[in-house]
């Protein structure tokens, strides 16, 4: 027996907010796919859940850091956590792809390996499709989905540059985790290239001393009261290994989350978030010529955090207006 | 010269890796093989036993009794040995992650039957580190698995000195593609890795140190490439006097010996025309018997139809005469060493020693053997050799008769008949076994066995000798699940790194790669998005190369791969294709329980309304259960015959089409 294809979107949209996985399962298929009829049932599953405010009470937590952190068993640490504290948990994980052939190895999941039958924890691999330096196009419409179905959606990638840029553009909460005895991200941070995070991690405690000297680094490296405004930005040790500072962060984490809500600042947010990320996406589709034909990147960004509209349909719009 | 003068070495050990079914089965087994000739046990244990889990543990279902003998408790140990005496014998064992336990019901056996263990003579395997490189019988981290490890080796050193406590495999480092060179680097790293545990483990004393490093025996693979094999061997044993007299200052030169035992190599026995085989392992037997001073202490053959399924009786009392014929037939054991002084074959071995230290040296600065596990350094490179392989295969550059040159045949006579000329196990046995493990449960002392494991529990967390509370518990009755769980609890679980993440080999490709690429990529654009694959391995098999290999080709022809290494549950296999949207699913299973494996995965498919993603399979799989599974609704059923990994990679692109109503594509 297979279950039929659901096209309905009211039916999925219901189906995705009971957390019916094979429904979260299809949705995801839909967004990721380019064809034309695809993108336009998509705008409306997406109009569909932005509309309704039960569908995005979810946190959107982005995790990122060199390769070689352990940003993946630090992951695995906060769901087990998380699934304590009886949260449901969805994982977006972003992989890199071959540039040759276009395939990738998604490994992630077998990182973030979570038991079988806990229906309350999915993961999605995402390659990374080429997109140079960036995160993939699907990553944000997909984040919409998890959140309609999930307390938590976490986002994984390894952060170097533009994909770093992005993943701090997209989430409510930016966690970046830094490598024991690496300068790197001392360095990034000081000069700049990285977006300041709103918790910095210095995983592999167990290390010791090493990690150590990477703590005190990042923190005097640190202007600790993150641009956002109100918060100073924590520098947390954990051992995903040894489960150590793994509730701390979890709690840290909530704590950011919890005021930006009480703050009344979550939505404005993510609408900024989102009108930067749909810019991104019609000038890497369209180009700069593209952008000016819309009325030049200000006006557009101003008018699409300004008006009541709904972005995804927007940007369907718009693309097709170019 | 008379032949009656003529002084003869001694030949080597012979065994048969044998085991299958029920201990009662199997001690008839070895006690027919020994009338035989036979003059070693060598036992299989199934994959229930080797990776800690009763018979009736659920992820037990379709093992039991498939690739070796399922032991439980005492009861099925004493079984297994029954009149066989145990003071005489010379018992082989090849078990890993739960050694420790498998000795101890050993000693425990031998002490019912009346024998002073100290006078015990035999091997157990104990070779962790290799079963995260290959063949994946691990249970515990890499950490907790030396401590394992070291345990043994020191008991036994102390209270059974005849016994080989631990056999550093290279055999296996070679099944997963290791090339000569890796294999020799491979294994004297994880000799010292594990010879410098056991020196920080303080429970030796100086002095007696060259006791352990004298009994450290190996277990190596030879190949087809007989010449190189043997000069393998020969490095080996040089690499090894130098490594135990520099790095541990050993001096007795008994002790010093490269002591080795030696199975030839199942990767190369081809499915298609088996009778070759036969050839096959008689050369490769040749390479580590011809050379007197690198000579095998111990040979155990595969049968020539161990690509098709499990061999009978008869097929491993063929391979138990190659090595009579050898032996006793031929005049090899009448002469010194034939090599010594070739300048040919120096010049090969001084080449291996060098590319082997260069690499040892490599394992070292990536941190060690154990780092190297953990970092997937190691498995990686294990991938890349194991590719380059195939892609030489499928190219021809390496011809393999009957598989991709002269594979034309007249039908065989051997694979014809009812049993298509291999073993099938009675689908009786896995039920009969859980019936007596419960009934074993049922009629013991429960407060005893509860406080021998937590004399065990004590043990493992306070860092004392294992083996002490593991004998214990033979004699009280645990059971081989309840052993292990004690120990998952205290040490956790690991996966390994799956060695996957290699770079693309051949980046140009071949004209049928770019057909295969452009047919994926066409697919997945008709489609919406890029084409996904799940592979998976159900079940407690760890031999991986097959699903690694896939993994690899589908990257490089443009799938984006799901693959989360062995031992999978049926639900987790299911659920990650859902939420993966993948297309098609592969599954890879060699232990023979693909039948009740493949019901359970499309019942869990079904569950979770997933059962439109099509499934192909692909392993050791006889052609009647090929017949089968695809009457159960699989799409494809791939063998070890199918080499050409393009025309795989085609196939389920087809499939996926569809499965997906598209047209055929051209």
């Amino acid at each position: 027996m297979s279950r039929p294809e659901v096209t309905d979107t009211p039916e999925l949209v219901a189906a995705i907010g009971n957390g019916q996985r094979y429904a979260i399962a299809a949705a995801l298929n839909l967004l990721d796919d380019r064809r034309k009829k695809s993108r336009q049932s998509a705008a409306r599953l997406l109009a569909n859940l932005q509309n309704d405010p039960q569908h995005s009470r979810g946190q959107l937590i982005g995790i990122t850091g060199p390769p070689g952190a352990g940003k993946s068993t630090l992951s695995a640490a906060l769901i087990r956590v998380w699934r304590q504290r009886d949260h449901r948990v969805a994982v977006l994980a972003v992989d890199p792809s071959s540039p040759i052939s276009g395939g990738a190895l998604l490994g992630d999941r077998l990182r973030i390996q979570t038991s079988a039958d806990d229906d309350d924890v999915f993961v999605r691999s995402l390659s990374n499709r080429g997109q140079f330096g960036g995160l993939s196009a699907e990553v944000w419409p997909m984040s919409i989905v998890m959140l309609a179905a999930f307390d938590i959606v976490l986002i994984e990638t390894v952060g170097v540059g533009q994909r770093e840029v992005d993943i701090a553009r997209l989430c409510d909460t930016t966690c970046y985790v830094a490598q024991p005895g690496s300068g790197d991200s001392v360095q990034f941070l000081k000069a700049g290239i990285l977006e300041v995070p709103h918790v910095l991690v210095v995983n592999k405690e167990d290390m010791g001393a090493v990690a150590v000297r990477t703590r005190s680094e990042l923190e005097s490296a640190l202007n600790r009261t993150h641009p956002d405004g109100d918060w100073q930005v924590p520098v947390l040790s954990t051992s995903a290994a040894t489960d150590k500072g793994i509730d701390a962060l979890a709690d840290v984490l909530e704590k950011h989350y919890q005021q930006l809500v009480s703050g009344g600042r979550l939505s404005a947010r993510r609408r900024g978030y989102q009108s930067y990320w749909l810019h991104k996406r019609l000038q890497e589709e369209f180009g700069n010529a593209g952008i000016e034909r819309l009325g030049g990147e200000k006006a557009l960004l101003v008018k699409l955090q300004a008006q009541d509209m709904n972005l995804y349909e927007e940007y369907e719009t718009l693309r097709q207006l170019l | 010269m008379s032949q009656d003068t003529v002084k003869r070495d001694r030949p080597w050990m012979m065994r048969t890796y044998s085991g299958h079914s029920s201990a009662r089965a199997s001690n008839e087994l070895y006690k027919t093989n020994l009338s035989r000739g036979q003059t070693g046990l060598s036992v299989a244990f199934d994959l229930p036993t080797q990776t800690g889990y009763d018979s009736d543990h659920p992820l037990a279902r379709g093992e039991v009794g498939k690739v070796g003998v399922p032991i439980n408790h005492i009861g099925d140990m004493e079984i297994l040995f029954d009149t066989i005496p145990l003071g005489q014998m010379n018992t082989s064992m090849t078990i890993n992650a739960t050694a420790p336990w498998l000795l101890a019901l050993y000693v425990a056996v031998a002490e019912r039957q009346g024998v002073d263990p100290t006078q015990l003579q035999g091997t157990t395997q104990n070779d962790v580190l290799k079963e995260y490189l290959s063949r994946g019988t691990y249970i515990f981290p890499p950490g907790p698995s030396v401590r394992l490890t070291t345990d043994l080796i020191t008991y036994t050193v102390q209270n059974i000195p005849a016994w080989n406590p631990t056999n550093i495999c290279s055999y296996h480092l070679q099944e997963a593609g290791a090339t000569p060179t890796q294999e020799l680097a491979y294994a004297l790293s994880t000799a010292t890795a594990i010879l410098d545990a056991v020196q920080a483990s303080g429970q030796i004393p100086a002095e007696r140190f060259p006791d352990v490093v004298g009994r450290i025996s190996f277990f190596v693979n030879a190949g087809i490439r007989f010449v190189e094999e043997t000069c393998k061997l020969r490095a080996f044993g040089r690499m090894w006097e130098a490594l135990t007299g520099e790095r541990y200052g050993v001096t007795n030169p008994k002790q010093r010996l490269f002591r080795y035992g030696v199975q030839v190599n199942s990767l190369g026995l081809t499915e298609s025309q088996p009778e070759n085989n036969v050839q096959r392992i008689v050369l490769e037997m040749l390479s580590v018997t011809l050379s007197k001073n690198a000579r095998a202490r111990a040979i155990q053959l595969p049968a020539w139809n161990e690509a098709l399924g499990l061999p009978r009786p008869w097929d491993q009392q063929w391979a138990l005469r190659m090595q009579q014929v050898l032996a006793l037939e031929t005049d090899l054991l009448e002469y010194g060493d034939l090599l010594d002084g070739s300048p040919v074959v120096e010049a090969k071995v001084q080449e291996l020693i060098e590319g082997a230290n260069a690499e040892m040296a490599r394992v070292e600065a990536h941190g060690g053997m154990v780092a190297c596990i953990d970092n997937g350094y190691v498995k990686r490179e294990l991938v890349q050799s194991h590719t380059r392989r195939m892609r030489n295969i499928e190219s021809g550059k390496l011809q393999i008769v009957g598989v991709n040159c002269f594979q034309e045949s007249a039908e065989s006579p051997l694979t014809a008949g009812d049993e298509s000329g291999i073993m099938k196990v009675d689908e009786r046995a896995e039920r009969d076994q859980i019936a007596s493990l419960q009934a074993f449960r049922a009629a013991r002392d429960q407060a005893k066995v509860d406080d021998a494991l937590l004399q065990l529990r004590n043990a493992a967390n306070d860092g004392n000798n294992i083996m002490p509370p593991s004998i214990e518990c033979a004699r009280a009755g645990v059971t081989t699940g309840e052993w292990s769980e004690v120990l998952r609890q205290v040490f956790g679980e690991y996966r390994a790194p799956t060695g996957i993440d290699i770079s693309p080999i051949n980046h140009g490709g071949s004209d049928a790669l770019d057909k295969v690429r452009a047919r994926v990529h066409q697919t997945g654009e008709e489609l919406g998005r890029p084409l996904r694959l799940l592979i998976g391995k159900p079940g407690l098999d760890g031999h991986s190369n097959g699903a690694e290999q896939i993994a690899v080709k589908g990257r490089d022809v443009g799938f984006e791969i799901v693959y989360e290494g062995i031992r999978l549950t049926p639900a987790q296999i299911a659920r990650a294709a859902q939420e993966e949207g993948v297309h098609l699913i592969g599954l890879s299973v060699l232990s023979g329980s693909h039948l009740e494996l493949v019901d359970d995965i499309a019942h869990e498919l079904e569950k979770i309304g997933a059962s439109s993603i099509p499934l192909v399979i692909g392993g050791i799989i006889p052609e009647e259960d090929a017949r089968c599974l695809r009457n159960k609704g699989l799409k494809a059923v791939f063998t070890p015959k199918d080499v050409d990994m393009n025309a795989i990679m085609d196939t389920m692109v087809t499939i996926i089409r569809e499965a997906n109503g598209l047209e055929p594509l051209a």
